[in-house]
């Protein structure tokens, strides 16, 4: 349950900034490829918010999906997980989105 | 005896024990932490818009972990000192590779050792029985290390300087991947007790390895375990990865496991 952590980082770097206004809602970047799971890092939100400047606030969640780009044929494609295989056979890939995983801006005041 | 640091007070519900009384600092003792400041403000602008500021943050999540990291790694490599983080599910081996690997080792370069676990000191005492200093980092309800208790637990165990610095993480195949401890490599050790499938099952554990061992080799005549499958499998997320085959229990293949550990400086 790596959310609970990184949720806990979220809230508390969001909090910081907003020095003592409340907040009302919090984007947040998840990509696809990052074993950050949303529904469990809603379910963290709503805990780890509790008796903080951002209880009761929504979170919002982007997630980008996974693409690669193939260093043989240089091909871009969709990546459903990480295992990095090229339609064209080959397994020498560049993740190039879905590892995001940013705090992108908050509503406060 | 064991002396309990206060370090983890500041910490949540970790627990750090040392326990070597000789290695364990007096108290209060200089805490070399280096109190980095993790406050990234990048790109910080407000807008007014109708109820309220959107204020656009562009940060990312584990910046503070990173950065502290970063100054874990800066102060390792200061001393000279090589951390390897050892991360599996629980009962891979990793604490009888340990034992086997600071008894082979012999003297021959000092190895210290952070123990990760999210209750007991068991393993820790395990590791003390071989003379090795050791330090038990109890996590509580967390499932892995993080760079701060990786932090309190250097300040802990003041590995000396050009040693070894086993890394023992709390035994889960998904969390640890995600944060840097500061540590030079990463080692993903499965047992073939275990599922050939496991590199697919558990990608982002077997893509952030620099090495995978795959331990109790000894049984492989009694179960059912391909170690060449299961080795492709690991290189189809990470291309590049080395994979070992070892056995704790009867030494086979360890002397590789050490090579690699002797480029590790």
């Amino acid at each position: 349950m790596h959310e609970l952590a990184i949720t806990q980082s979220v809230v508390d770097a969001v909090c910081e900034r907003a020095a003592g206004r409340p907040v009302h809602s919090v984007c947040v970047r998840v990509g696809a490829l990052t074993a950050v799971v949303p529904d469990a890092m809603r379910f963290c939100f709503g805990l780890v918010t509790e008796g903080t400047t951002a209880e009761g606030a929504r979170l919002e969640i982007d997630q980008p999906p996974g693409t690669g780009r193939c260093r043989t044929c240089t091909v871009e494609f969709t990546l459903a997980d990480l295992i990095l295989l090229c339609p064209c056979g080959s397994a020498d890939v560049e993740i190039t989105s879905g590892q995001e995983l940013q705090i992108v801006s908050m509503k406060v005041g | 005896m064991c002396a309990t640091c206060g370090c983890s007070e500041e910490s949540g519900g970790t627990r750090i024990v040392m326990l070597r009384e000789d290695d364990a600092p007096d108290h209060p003792h200089p805490h070399p932490h280096p109190h980095p400041h993790p406050h990234p403000h990048p790109h910080e602008r407000a807008q007014a818009n109708g109820t309220g500021e959107t204020v656009t943050i562009e940060q990312k999540v584990l910046a503070k972990n990173n950065l502290v990291a970063e100054v874990n790694r800066t102060w390792l490599t200061d001393r000279g000192v090589a951390a390897v983080n050892m991360m599996s599910s629980p009962g891979a081996g990793k604490t009888t590779l340990l034992e086997r690997t600071i008894t082979d080792l012999g003297g021959r370069r000092p190895v210290a050792v952070i123990e990760g676990d999210q209750e007991t000191r068991l393993d820790a005492d395990r590791i003390r029985s071989t003379g090795c200093a050791v330090v038990q980092v109890n996590t509580g309800a967390g499932c892995h290390l993080d760079a701060e208790m990786m932090q309190n637990a250097l300040t802990a165990l003041s590995p000396a300087a050009g040693s070894l610095l086993m890394v023992e993480n709390v035994g889960n195949l998904v969390c640890p991947a995600l944060f840097d401890l500061g540590e030079r490599s990463k080692v993903v050790i499965i047992s073939v007790t275990e599922g050939t499938d496991k590199p697919l099952k558990y990608p982002y554990m077997f893509a952030a390895a620099d090495l995978i061992l795959i331990n109790k080799a000894d049984l492989l005549p009694y179960v059912d375990f391909d170690v060449e499958q299961c080795a492709r499998h690991a290189r189809s997320v990470n291309p590049a990865v080395r994979v070992l085959t070892v056995s704790a229990t009867t030494g086979e293949g360890l002397d590789q496991w050490y090579d690699w550990l002797a480029e590790q400086q």
